[in-house]
């Protein structure tokens, strides 16, 4: 076994940031290691584009012929068809929705190790020994494979891509995966691109979030109104953005965006790591959530455990009556 | 049409979350519950059952024997029968081999469609349904936040990093599904007491034929070698509100200059 893979995953035609970053962080892993990095593409991509993955840290760019990558199933046949002919050691995944479950299938298929959730890789005594928080990202475990092969979810966006780097081409190697009949028996039969609603949530400097403690769709002109005394926007989860209550467009986390404002105002919202995922560089974090046992209070700088209903408003205007 | 859904117990959000340093192991002090995420993932197959569709749902679970209650709690909100797999051979699993035992119980029958949860508050990986679909040969897709039954054809809408997705796959399937599918109901009274009424099987590893060598710790392919701290965001306050709240939050956005 020799060598880290690295799925670059493609999202609407372009590379994923966060694989980009993981490429990158892949690249410092091999050098400790003494292992060369290889990048996976699956899909439709020109070849300058996948081979200026060379520039993130990839020698060799391996790029799966074939579609329906939109799903987990055919990436695991990919990577399956490449593992068998290349053994790498390490198989490194950004987390998304496609990538976290094909690599869960591709550890099955490969009988590998499986680490979810890891927020750093470092290189001890020769071999990778991942940092998976848990428990509410109060602990580090230290996880070690016990097999040859090993397989690692990467937290989103835990590691950033450079701005620009340089670095030559990569050799690029297509190759027809061995598809499964159970794997492509799904397909992707229709898609809504994400509407863009007027504000960008990513330029705002406060922005207030709401989850589903607001209740129903109507009382987010609570957040809007807090939102417009602050000069800010209003943001959400996916709970409520999956409800219908909120435009897509106005996501945080894991799926969504990520977003760094001057201050995040968290109404309602429970915390949940692919919330936290999205949100937490914010400069300042409060919360208002009536659950004293709410995850999102053990990362708020200002807590207050109470009824978002009672608070708001006032909130609100007292803000507008300082302006 | 026979669904399984599978459920899974997790300690209480209010039970005090420790890991022991010297075994590694999570403490669990306090009561275990359902996983509250799993219960829209029931809530979901009791309405394909109230829509008509002639339904048998079994609720399974790989869990210790004591979790006996949370298979009740699942039975209460909409099962008609179980299959709990306990044996003290399962502990240490990590996700490759309990999604080993999962796919063992799963194809003692022929389900024609398998839900999960989106997640486990606990363990917080999310890719259960993915490791598992992948040992039963079927095909597979995660966080549902709609599910249609056309048939023998399962229409799915979820969300993806750009916008959504409708993915159409036959039966039998397996599916997890997002916590905005619905709004799970409060189990009745006569619902709760009738639980313990139903079928029950309960069952070892001998009995479920899953060789013990490929569960449980020795079924594991990882380890834990050691514990650290995360670097914490720093000094935070955390306050009850006594009616003064609002006034509070202003306080500290005008310190930090939030608000001038
Ligand atoms: C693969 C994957 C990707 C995901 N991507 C994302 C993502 O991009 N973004 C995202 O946000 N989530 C994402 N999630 C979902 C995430 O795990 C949570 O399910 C979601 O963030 C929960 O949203 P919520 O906080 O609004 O709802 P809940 O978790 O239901 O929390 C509601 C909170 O409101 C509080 N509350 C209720 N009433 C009141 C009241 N009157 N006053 C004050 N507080 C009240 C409750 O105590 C509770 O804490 C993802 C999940 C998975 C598995
Ligand atoms: N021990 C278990 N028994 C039954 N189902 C489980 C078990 N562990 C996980 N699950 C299912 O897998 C889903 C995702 O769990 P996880 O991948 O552990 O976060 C849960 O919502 C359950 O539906």
């Amino acid at each position: 076994m020799a060598g880290i893979l690295v799925f670059a995953e493609l999202q609407g035609g372009a590379f994923a940031t966060g694989s980009l970053g993981l490429l990158e962080e892949a690249e410092r892993l091999g050098q400790a290691l003494g292992e060369p990095v290889h990048a996976l593409v699956c899909g439709d991509v020109d070849g300058s584009q996948a081979a200026a993955l060379g520039r993130h840290g990839a020698t060799v760019v391996h790029v799966a012929a074939g579609g329906g990558y939109g799903l987990a199933q055919p990436i695991v046949d990919a990577v399956a068809t490449l593992q068998a002919a290349e053994s790498f050691r390490y198989l490194l995944f950004g987390a998304s929705i496609a990538a976290s479950d094909a690599a869960a299938g591709a550890a099955v298929r490969l009988d590998a190790g499986l680490v979810i959730d890891a927020v750093e890789l470092a290189a001890d005594g020769g071999e990778l020994v991942t940092r998976r928080a848990g428990l509410g990202d109060s602990v580090l475990a230290h996880c070690a494979f016990t097999t040859p092969v090993g397989v690692v979810v990467v937290r989103a966006n835990a590691f950033a891509a450079a701005e620009d780097r340089s670095g030559p081409d990569a050799e690029l190697r297509t190759f027809a995966p061995e598809f499964r009949t159970f794997s492509t028996a799904a397909r992707i039969s229709g898609h809504e691109e994400a509407e863009q609603s007027g504000v960008d949530i990513g330029e705002a400097d406060v922005l207030v979030g709401g989850g589903r403690g607001l209740g129903k769709a109507e009382n987010f002109a609570l957040c809007e109104a807090l939102a417009a005394a602050l000069g800010g926007a209003v943001a959400a989860t996916r709970a409520v953005v999956d409800a219908g209550w909120y435009p897509y467009s106005s996501q945080v986390g894991q799926t969504g965006k990520m977003v760094s404002p001057r201050c995040y105002i968290a109404v309602g919202i429970s915390g949940a790591i692919q919330h936290k995922v999205g949100m937490q560089s914010s400069g300042l974090i409060v919360a208002i959530n009536k659950d004293a046992n709410a995850p999102i209070f053990d990362f708020a700088d200002f807590g207050v455990v109470g009824d978002l209903h009672a608070i708001v408003p006032k909130l609100t205007e007292l803000v507008k009556a300082r302006g | 049409m026979k669904i399984a859904i599978c459920v899974k117990e997790v300690p209480d959000p209010t039970a005090e979350k420790r890991i022991d340093p010297g075994t590694n192991r999570l403490v669990r002090t306090g009561e275990n519950t359902l996983n509250p995420y799993d219960r829209h993932a029931i809530e979901e197959a009791v309405r394909i059952k109230e829509s008509g569709v002639e339904t048998e749902i079994s609720i399974v679970l790989v869990g210790p024997a004591s979790a006996a209650r949370t298979v009740d709690k699942a039975l209460a909100q909409g099962g008609d029968r179980s299959v709990h797999l306990a044996d003290d051979g399962l502990a240490d699993s990590d996700i490759l081999a309990t999604s080993r035992a999962l796919a063992a119980l799963l194809e003692r029958d022929a389900y024609d469609l398998v839900l999960f949860g989106q997640q486990a508050s606990d363990a917080e990986c999310y890719v259960m349904a993915a490791a598992v679909a992948e040992r039963l040969d079927r095909p597979c897709v995660s966080q549902a936040a709609s599910l249609t039954l056309d048939g023998s054809t399962l229409r799915v809408k979820r969300q993806v990093e750009t916008g959504y997705d409708t993915v159409e796959m036959p039966l039998p399937a397996v599916v997890s599904v997002s916590d905005a599918i619905n709004e799970p109901r409060y189990p009745s009274l006569p619902a709760i007491m009738g639980a313990k009424r139903k079928p029950h099987e309960v069952l070892s590893l001998a009995d479920a034929g899953i060789d013990p060598d490929t569960v449980g710790g020795a079924g594991s392919r990882t380890t834990v070698r050691g514990l650290s701290k995360p670097a914490g965001r720093g000094a935070s306050v955390r306050i009850e509100d006594d009616g003064t709240a609002a006034e509070k939050i202003l306080a500290f956005l005008v310190e930090n200059k939030v608000v001038v």
